[in-house]
């Protein structure tokens, strides 16, 4: 946890609500609570959807600290849809190599986005205040999202058709009811607590230093991982880039290491010196960490849906922590707005429940492997972990199994119910269950527009024009390539294996969910009537 | 319908499930048999255990099948864990 005082950078006034002065509690559609990234995610989705949205934080400010810094290309395809994303990778900074080092020999590399081609970058470098910095902007732009500062969710009684939350605020508590409440209040959820829900899974040992340093250096922008390096003898190093020159090091401690002594300025500049030689630095925040992997049995409990890392979380090997949140949020999103329309049945959000709890395990899986490997459980473990890296020196196997972290993507819904399984046969990249992946594009004015951009937030049928325009059913927009849009690079064909007559149908969450060889109102009208959650038993 | 955690592996030969060989497979069984003891030659306890381990990650690389490595696993625990019949 961090030890340091929780620094405001940016600060928000608490304002009186009217439902403050309700004489019976004020109704809502949905109440987000937790305007931390996913939180605000969630809100800003569902407010852009038409949704009238709530989000509560119990703070006014957001913080400086070390959490989360690396965002996804998925998590920027999320927060392109939220207007965001531009900012984001403008202030960034862009990677997409990573290097392991055994010692100082470097035994493995990879690249996490070696083909041209797409909007967004493999990932980007950047302080979690920044990102909330810039989703509260957008949150503040739309007239539907009303945030509440300094309301604190103090108490929730759950009756068939509402959650009635009590919340206590500046000027006394008062209550507010809400179809659906998504909690988005992190790792030590309060209203997790508040329904009496455990969060199961495993502790990690050893402590980690975690040092954001200020200096002026000439590493590249690529993840640096060392096992075992000259400057830190018998465990590990991560370095990263984030911007206005702060580099965030982690250094692995073991289990014996004393939180309050390690992070004293004069016991951190000497581990700094070992790695960085004589340079001038200022340390931007210091604290030592312990990591852990847990998740809630159930995301969804009646009228209370958990989200992000109020309901998973993960060691941050890997940057699955708000990556995941952010997809959780638009996976949740589109399937609320969905319901509360009445346009799908109330069955559609157990999907969320499936793909995103499905998800969790996924995640926690990936971190969990990569954590047991940078810090092995036991003393045999740490035998292979040794044997691993020393092999991998020799042989390309080993450097495959060398782990330290393997990086955020989408998780692949294999079963989820919302898909239509594949009739015909298909290669390319994109497959049900997975994102629809970008492709550059000319509009019919021979503009450059990405695929991504051009889908519509509902549900989109994208086609391969073989002369007849499709008739396609109520409840779905239709992009025709080859007369809307034009694959003037060929990308789009690689990637979808499209023919003329192909088409995709793609979830408002960009997620494709059915694919046909030829066009056929029925099945498509089927597809999509699966899709909004008529199969989710 | 529950979902289920991704298969281990994509099988390349899908028609047919591999099994482990456990009928002798080498022609001088006598002489691997050696040559994996003369090895651990002047290692220490330390060094012999990740002689083992890496023996262990090449032959499994080299096995690259995820289920008969699963089969040879459960034959090695046999007798020394609760979870296998003695």
């Amino acid at each position: 946890m961090p030890s340091e005082a929780y620094k405001a950078l940016y600060a928000y006034e608490y304002e009186r609500s009217p439902d403050q002065d309700a004489a019976t509690p004020a109704r809502h559609p949905v109440i987000v609570i937790g305007a931390g990234p996913i939180g605000l995610a969630t809100a800003i989705d569902l407010a852009q959807r038409g949704q009238p949205v709530v989000l509560l934080d119990d703070n006014d400010r957001i913080g400086e600290g070390s959490r989360a810094i690396c965002f996804s290309k998925r998590a920027l395809e999320v927060c392109d849809r939220l207007g965001v994303a531009d900012r984001m990778v403008e202030k960034g900074v862009t990677w997409q190599v990573g290097k392991v080092f055994l010692e100082d020999e470097r035994v493995y590399e990879f690249d996490l986005l070696p083909e041209a081609g797409h909007k967004h970058p493999a990932f980007i470098n950047l302080q979690q205040y920044y990102v909330e910095a810039y989703l509260v902007e957008r949150a503040m732009e739309l007239d539907n999202l009303e945030i509440r500062w300094r309301n604190k969710a103090s108490g929730v009684e759950q009756t068939d058709d509402c959650a009635r939350l009590t919340i206590d605020t500046p000027d006394g508590p008062y209550d507010v009811e809400a179809d659906y409440v998504v909690a988005c209040d992190g790792a030590r959820s309060d209203m997790r607590a508040l329904l009496g829900l455990d969060f199961l899974g495993q502790v990690f040992q050893d402590r980690f230093l975690i040092v954001d340093v200020k200096m002026h250096a000439e590493f590249p922008t690529e993840r640096w991982f060392w096992f075992d390096p000259p400057f830190h003898k018998g465990q590990s190093t991560l370095l990263h880039k984030q911007p206005d020159d702060v580099w965030r090091i982690d250094f692995q401690l073991g289990a014996d290491a004393d939180p309050e002594v390690e992070t004293r300025e004069e016991n951190v500049a000497p581990r700094l010196k070992a790695m960085l030689g004589d340079v001038d630095y200022s340390i931007e925040w210091v604290s030592v960490y312990t990591f852990q992997c847990m998740r809630m049995e159930k995301f969804i409990h009646d009228r209370v849906i958990f989200a992000g890392d109020a309901a998973h979380q993960v060691s941050p090997f890997g940057a699955r922590g708000a990556n995941s949140g952010f997809e959780d949020a638009q996976n949740l999103a589109w399937k609320l707005d969905e319901v509360l329309t009445g346009r799908a049945p109330a069955d559609l959000l157990r999907s969320y429940a499936l793909e995103r709890e499905f998800a969790a395990d996924d995640n926690i899986g990936h971190s969990t492997r990569a954590t047991d490997f940078i810090s092995p459980k036991n003393a045999i473990s740490r035998v292979f972990r040794n044997a691993t890296l020393k092999l991998a020196k020799h042989a390309p196997f080993a450097r495959r199994m060398v782990n330290s972290g393997r990086l955020s993507v989408p998780s692949h819904y294999r079963d989820t119910p919302l898909t239509t399984p594949d009739e015909d046969m298909f290669g390319g990249t994109a497959k049900p269950g997975l994102p629809a992946p970008d492709a550059p594009l000319e509009d019919a004015a021979g503009k450059p527009v990405w695929l991504l951009d051009s889908l519509d937030p509902g549900f989109t049928v994208l086609a391969v024009t073989n002369g007849a325009r499709p008739n396609v059913p109520e409840g779905m927009s239709l992009s025709v390539i080859g007369e809307d849009l034009h694959d003037t690079d060929g990308l789009f064909v690689q990637r979808y294996d499209a023919r003329p007559g192909t088409l995709y149908l793609i979830r408002p969450d960009q997620y494709v969910c059915a694919r046909f060889r030829t066009f056929d109102a029925d099945a498509l009208a089927q597809a999509h009537a699966r899709a909004k959650g008529e199969h989710v038993g | 319908m529950p979902m289920r955690l991704p298969k281990p592996m994509p099988a390349q030969k899908e028609s047919t499930l591999a099994d482990l060989i456990t009928e002798t497979n080498l022609a001088e069984p006598d002489l691997a048999y050696t040559a994996i003891i003369d090895a651990h030659r002047d290692l220490d306890d330390t060094a012999s255990a990740e002689l083992n381990a890496r023996l262990v990650l090449i032959l499994a690389n080299h096995n690259g099948d995820m289920d008969v490595l699963g089969q040879a696993i459960e034959l090695a625990r046999k007798g020394l864990a609760d979870d296998t019949d003695n």
